[in-house]
């Protein structure tokens, strides 16, 4: 068995897995490819081009990374609010996520835009016709209550006596508040493509995206909740108990059930069916994800499979490859005809390097900080070091 | 400011393209960054290019395509930052790029493809034709109009070119019996007329109602769905309150314990 390295500095626990060491590689990596993309511009370290002006960092990075995030939100919404009790043992779990997530985004959209030094211009002049307009605020402000609100579980730790106790007091007002913002942004997102009706291909272009962004984020916020949960029972022996997690997942379920409802009615009134089985890149995306974002995780989740843990875990993966694939779809895919766009080693490799940036912190967290359950979390196998030295050492020599 | 273009009278010289590369100070040596079908598409260097078509029956037309400059301009409606306007008196839509902050959100806005981007600069910038605004100040033409040698292109007010436009496709019956521009998207100061149907001629078949719309009808019914949503939020978080229910008065007792431990830990 192998027995990996802890190492105690000032108190904080710091440990080094093989997988950790080779994150910590990739980070480095983007790190080197940001300077290169902001020295040289895009077309050095890119593939986007004048046909596709938003690519993988704006689908992936932004959309995606909003989406998933939703988890802070559904499941404080669910807790805090709907008093579904039984969901506290997620909540400062998917709360972490969120956050993360969320400054993963705005790393994201950083290296996006072109001339990052104006990127306080829209604080001042306000372009509100722009849907941009309102999910550039709300991402502003709800970070920043995210950033409070996890303050809270920070401050158990730091300045216990002197800050925590009156953090505590506001909390659930910071907690209401930070519930209207992320609906807005979720939904806006989907409102930023309202203004594309002349460009995307029919199948994803509809009246209600805004709301279709804001079920997908919901129902992908639990199930998101659900694949951390599994890699943090493996790593942490922190489990959700089943029943919850399938309670969690259900109401997610619902609320899927709902949107692919709509869905058809949308391909009802606007007569598309005939796009779904044109055949094509485009209608042939459309139906792997619609069948294996949507229709499977719904069977799924309302058949006895889903009171196997595999078939939990299946459900969670292909809702969130799910709602992967359709943003996507609805950034590149169904714009550009030509479908010449694939993204750049670049611009995967920043995409991973953010990953394993929010990967690591979230890690670190964890272990330092009660937010799994009521101990801090130890990473199981783990041989306690308490020497500086070694910490660097084993960075040059990691299996040791 | 209007433009009217009648597609039977251009011989394809490239005057107008020479002339807007020469007036906004473009790169004369820049490669065609976008090619399409074999024609070279617009970049950051070329804000006006001309498509050679030809049809079945062996008959050639070239095509002016640059920034129609839309009445309700998608790209202006798009950007966040207000770094694309449309001048009120001169209907020229006009790129700001101090205020610019590169999202891109214009592009991917625009009905026809029309903004282009400076991919290799280290900090781009957006760019597509502006109708020359400091030209029109003086009343003068746009530098293309001024130079076209067979008044393919004429500018004047949009009423009356529109009534001119529709004069000669009355006239004759050579024409299409459409302005395209007049409605497309809500209409366009630039306008176009021709006798092949414009759909050979690479034009975009585009709907009437103006993209803008489905953005206004989404953005003014938010404000008033977020405030009764956050009502609903605080009542019944106030509610549940009143019924003993803090969110989180249990929890911080529960967590004395580890924090007692952790002092402990910093200690040693
Ligand atoms: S054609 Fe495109 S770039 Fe030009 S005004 Fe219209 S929306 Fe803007
Ligand atoms: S790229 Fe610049 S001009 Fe275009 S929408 Fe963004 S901020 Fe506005």
């Amino acid at each position: 068995m192998n027995f990996y390295r802890c190492f105690r500095i000032f108190g904080w626990n710091f440990t080094i897995t093989p997988g950790r060491f080779i994150m910590t590689g990739l980070v480095a990596i983007m790190l080197a490819i940001v300077s290169i993309r902001l020295l040289t511009g895009f077309g050095v370290v890119t593939n986007l081009s004048d046909e596709t002006p938003w690519g993988l960092w704006i689908a992936f990075d932004v959309m995606c990374g909003v989406a998933l995030a939703g988890g802070g939100y559904s499941t404080t919404l669910l807790v805090s609010i709907f008093r579904f009790d039984e969901f506290e043992v997620v909540c400062r779990g998917a709360l972490l996520t969120s956050l993360l997530g969320y400054l993963l985004v705005l790393a994201g959209l950083f290296l996006d835009i072109g001339q990052w030094f104006n990127s306080w211009r829209p604080y001042f002049s306000w372009g509100y016709s722009s849907v941009l307009f309102e999910v550039f605020w709300c991402i502003s402000i709800y970070t920043s209550i995210l950033t409070f609100e996890f303050f809270e579980i920070f401050t158990e730790r730091v300045l216990t006596k002197r800050l925590h106790r009156y953090i505590v007091r506001v909390l659930p007002i910071f907690i209401v508040i930070g519930l209207i913002f992320p609906m807005m942004h979720q939904s806006s997102l989907g409102g930023l493509f309202l203004i594309m009706k002349e460009r995307m291909f029919p199948l994803w272009w509809s009246e209600f995206l805004p709301l279709y962004f804001l079920m997908s984020s919901f129902f992908v916020g639990s199930a998101m909740v659900g694949v951390e949960s599994s890699f943090a029972s493996k790593a942490y022996g922190h489990g959700i108990p089943h029943n919850v997690m399938k309670k969690l997942t259900r109401i997610g379920g619902c609320i899927m059930l709902v949107y692919l409802l709509m869905k058809i009615y949308d391909l009802f009134t606007m007569n598309l069916w005939s796009y779904v089985f044109q055949g094509g890149l485009q209608s042939n995306m459309y139906c792997i994800e619609m069948l294996f974002g949507i229709i499977i995780p719904i069977i799924i989740i309302f058949s006895p499979i889903a009171d196997t843990k595999f078939g939990l875990a299946g459900y969670a993966w292909l809702t969130v490859l799910g709602v992967v694939v359709n943003r996507m779809n609805c950034v590149f895919t169904s714009m550009y005809e030509s479908g010449s766009y694939f993204p750049s080693a670049g611009e995967i490799f920043i995409s991973i390097g953010l990953v394993s940036a929010g990967a690591l912190v979230y890690a670190f967290l964890v272990e330092n900080l009660n937010i799994l359950g009521r101990k801090h979390a130890v990473q199981i196998n783990v041989h306690k070091n308490k020497d500086i030295r070694s910490l660097i050492w084993a960075f040059v020599r990691p299996n040791n | 400011m209007a433009v009217l273009i009648d597609i039977t009278k251009c011989i394809g010289c490239e005057s107008c393209s020479v002339a807007c590369k020469l007036y906004n100070s473009l790169d004369f040596k820049s490669e065609p960054r976008n090619i399409k079908n074999g024609r070279i598409e617009l970049d950051d260097n070329r804000w006006t290019v001309i498509h050679k078509y030809e049809t079945e029956d062996k008959r050639i037309r070239f095509v002016k395509k640059q920034c129609l400059h839309c009445k309700e301009p998608a790209c202006v409606s798009a950007c966040f930052s207000k770094a694309i306007q449309k001048d009120e008196e001169t209907g020229a839509v006009v790129y700001y790029p101090d205020l610019c902050v590169g999202c891109r959100y214009c592009m991917v806005a625009c009905p026809y493809e029309i903004p282009k981007y400076q991919w290799d600069e280290q900090f781009p910038k957006i760019t597509k034709c502006e109708m020359c605004p400091s030209r029109l100040e003086n009343g003068d033409a746009p530098a293309c109009v001024a130079v076209c040698p067979t008044n393919a292109l004429i500018s004047g007010d949009r009423d009356e070119l529109l009534k001119k436009a529709h004069e000669i496709i009355a006239s004759d019956s050579k024409y299409v019996q459409h302005v395209y521009g007049e409605n497309e998207v809500g209409g366009s100061e630039w306008m176009y007329i021709s006798d092949i149907p414009f759909e050979e001629l690479g034009f975009k078949m585009v709907s009437e109602t103006p993209v803008t719309k489905y953005t206004k009808d989404y953005i003014s019914k938010v404000p008033i769905l977020a405030v009764i949503w956050g009502i609903f939020l605080a009542s019944l978080s106030y509610y549940n309150h009143r019924n003993g229910h803090g969110t989180h008065s249990e929890s911080e007792e529960d967590f004395e314990n580890p924090d007692d431990e952790n002092t402990k830990d910093k200690q040693d």
